[in-house]
């Protein structure tokens, strides 16, 4: 079976810093991946190319299948055009460590913006749509809310629910709790947690090392734009084999 | 077009060009300094003032910034006749000014005291400071660096604004060109020439005051 | 001093007082109208990935901010005709406070521009909105509420320079208070009279803003 997201030999730079040095992972259909790795390790930037929100130098991306961000003219490696890129951007769903909430409009226009626009899909539908969904974070109740109405957990199970409205292949978490209050963590995580026992094929890039262990089928370890090390939780976090993962676990707290 | 014309009759009028433009730059130079130390006077009133100095400040600021600069100008050239006071077109377009330039100032200097934390007032009350020295040590000094900017722009808006004394017969720059173009009809060349020396005045203005906002700056940006 | 007021002779001129600030308020509303749009053309310009037309906006916004608005409405209402271009003095006037305001105009929107997070294009992207459709649904209705406050700042400074239509003898109030102070003599009451109706408008017209912003500003998240 075709894996949801492949990526081979994936480089990427900053000007002169090389930020990804050949990246090669996949998920598989129904997978939860946790990324997990120092700061500045490239992460965040490994997540935005699987997105496209950052252009690649060499290597594939494949979602679904299909390569993304890039084709082939007469040997030449060329960008693909913007409505393309969109099409393609829209089959992962994203969610940033900042939420990113339209702040103009309410939580349920968040949601049925991309449905309406980006999907075509009537009003009445993409509101059903939505309704199910903040229903689903536990949102239903502040639909009319503006982003401003509600508090940074509530902000980001909105965000959530745009993501995953559009029905994407594979949900892309950046450190979707770091920009909370502690006592709000919670909440945010057992949304993601419960959508990943739905079945949903998620990439998560995040710093709660007991919830990558809880929930991941695989956790993938960066070190300096590589991947040092991945595996199952259980042996990535009792029999990490690695010094620097053996370094990095140690000083993280679980 | 005429050009050769037109560059015979700016030779013919350098004097009177140079005449103009001085008279602008004595106007707006007067109405910027006097006008500025009589806006920090009213600044502080209305930051700081009792009641009784708060309210006629505030009332200034709003009735002056409230009416146009044209308005100001003619009420204060009529109305100064009209009480008796014997003030030429010069002294009334610069009293006028002066009244507007103070009331910009105070503004300015109101919202940079404002923006200013409270925690500064009592932190400097905490080392023993009263708030006279408070205020000439902590938060005047910030307060000129914030207000920096808004402030060349009103100096800006001053010289601009200068334009405006020629409705009553200040022969600054504008009332000069007017006189000339009325002797060789060439407005459009001379309008355009009034146009680019404010410009250039106008520019160089706000260049200067890049280049002290960058000097300020950099102090605060070394620290962090 | 043994002044007598007497407001009378000023009063009478009611109906010309008020049709002077109809005038001024409509000059002041045609003229950030079209100067909006030019701003917005000018904001957009000062952002675009062309050097050269980068450049050109802000020589735009430099000359006009940097010219007394007189300077201008003279020169476009005595000088264009001698370029074969004659207006009358009411368009010649509204095109000189247009192209005043688009100076303006395209800095708030510049401003406005930059204060949209670039994380909210990223979100958009996110979803898969193209471009086009990031500007008007997320970048253009997000730099609109965030400038409305300076939107009526300048509205408001508009207003006050339409007083310098009285320059070229368009019919507005200063235009008014000039005639009456010239034909009546009551110096003091004309002038009072004309800065006071200058002042109550202006309070009005903040008065609707500040309604009209406390609906549609943005409260910070
Ligand atoms: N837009 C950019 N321009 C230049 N360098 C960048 C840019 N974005 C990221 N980098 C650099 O790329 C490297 C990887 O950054 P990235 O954000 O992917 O790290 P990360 O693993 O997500 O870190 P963190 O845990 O702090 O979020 C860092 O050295 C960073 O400074
Ligand atoms: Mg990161």
């Amino acid at each position: 079976m075709t894996p949801i997201v492949e990526v081979r030999d994936l480089h990427k730079r900053f000007g002169e810093l090389e930020v990804l040095k050949g990246i090669d992972f996949t998920v598989a259909e129904g997978e939860v991946v946790s990324i997990i790795g120092a700061s500045g390790s490239g992460k965040t930037t490994l997540l935005r190319c699987l997105n496209l929100l950052e252009e690649f130098h060499r290597g594939d991306v494949l979602i679904g299948g299909e390569a993304i961000g890039y084709h082939l003219r007469r040997g030449q490696r060329v960008r693909i055009g913007e409505r393309e890129v969109a099409r393609q951007r829209a089959m992962t769903g994203m969610v940033f460590q900042a939420f990113n909430l339209f702040p103009h409009m309410s939580a349920l226009d968040n949601v049925t913006l991309g449905l309406t626009k980006v999907r075509g899909m009537p009003r009445p539908q993409a509101v059903e749509l939505a309704d199910h969904w903040l229903d689903r974070v536990g949102m239903l109740k502040r639909r009319d809310h503006r982003p401003s109405q509600l508090s940074g957990g509530q902000q980001q199970r909105v965000a959530i629910a745009r993501a995953i409205a559009m029905s994407p292949k594979v949900m892309l978490f950046d450190e979707a709790t770091s920009a909370l209050d502690p006592e709000r963590v919670g909440e945010v995580l057992e949304t993601i947690r419960s959508l990943a026992q739905e079945g949903m094929t998620m990439v998560l890039v995040t710093h709660e090392m007991r919830f990558a262990r809880d929930v991941s089928d695989k956790v993938v370890f960066m070190e300096d734009g590589r991947i040092a090390e991945q595996g199952p939780p259980q042996r990535l976090f009792l029999n990490p084999e690695s010094p620097r993962l053996q370094a990095f676990l140690k000083t993280s707290s679980f | 077009m005429d050009w050769t014309y037109f560059f015979n009759e700016v030779v013919n009028n350098r004097d009177a060009l140079l005449h103009g433009t001085a008279i602008t730059f004595a106007v707006s130079l007067i109405a910027i300094l006097t006008g500025t130390v009589l806006g920090i006077v009213i600044g502080i009133a209305v930051t700081y003032g009792n009641k009784p100095l708060r309210w006629p400040a505030r009332l200034y600021i709003d009735i002056i910034r409230g009416t146009p600069v044209l308005v100001l100008v003619l009420a204060t050239f009529y109305v100064s006749a009209a009480v008796g006071l014997n003030f030429n077109a010069f002294q009334a377009g610069a009293l006028a000014l002066t009244l507007f330039c103070a009331s910009h100032v105070g503004e300015i200097l109101r919202g940079a005291l404002q923006s200013l934390s409270r925690g500064q007032i009592e932190a400097g009350r905490a080392i023993g400071l009263t708030f006279d020295g408070i205020f000439r040590y902590i938060l005047f000094p910030q307060a000129l660096r914030y207000a920096l900017p808004t402030w060349i722009t009103a100096a800006v808006e001053m010289v601009k604004a200068s334009t405006l004394l020629s409705v009553i017969g200040v022969a600054e720059l504008l009332l000069t060109t007017q006189q000339i173009i009325s002797n060789n009809f060439l407005n459009m060349q001379f309008y355009l020439l009034a146009g680019v020396i404010y410009f250039l005045i106008d520019f160089a203005i706000e260049q200067v005051g890049r280049f002290i906002g960058r000097r300020l700056d950099q102090p605060t940006r070394r620290t962090v | 001093m043994n002044y007598h007021f007497n407001f009378a002779p000023i009063l009478e001129q009611w109906p010309l007082l008020l049709s002077g600030i109809g005038l001024g308020l409509l000059l002041a509303l045609v003229s950030i109208a079209i100067g909006s749009v030019l701003g917005l053309v000018v904001a957009f310009a000062s952002r675009a990935p062309s050097r050269w037309l980068r450049s050109l906006a802000f020589t735009w916004i430099s000359i006009l901010r940097n010219l007394p608005i007189l300077v201008i409405v003279l020169f476009l209402f005595f000088g264009m005709p001698q370029l074969g271009l004659s207006l009358d003095k009411i368009t010649s006037f509204v095109v000189a406070l247009s192209l005043y305001a688009s100076a303006y105009m395209a800095e708030v929107f510049r401003g406005g521009l930059l204060s949209v997070p670039q994380g909210l294009v990223e979100a958009g992207q996110a979803i898969g909105l193209t471009s086009l459709r990031i500007k008007r649904y997320i970048v253009l209705p997000i730099m609109f509420r965030n400038a409305l406050p300076a939107f009526g700042n300048n509205f408001i400074s508009l207003f006050k320079d339409t007083s310098l239509a009285a320059t070229i003898a368009v019919p507005e109030l200063t235009f008014y208070a000039r005639k009456i102070n010239s034909e009546t003599f009551r110096v003091i009451e004309v002038w009072l009279v004309a800065s006071l109706l200058y002042i109550v408008c202006c309070y009005a017209i903040t008065l609707v803003l500040r309604a009209m912003e406390k609906r549609l500003v943005l409260e910070k998240a």
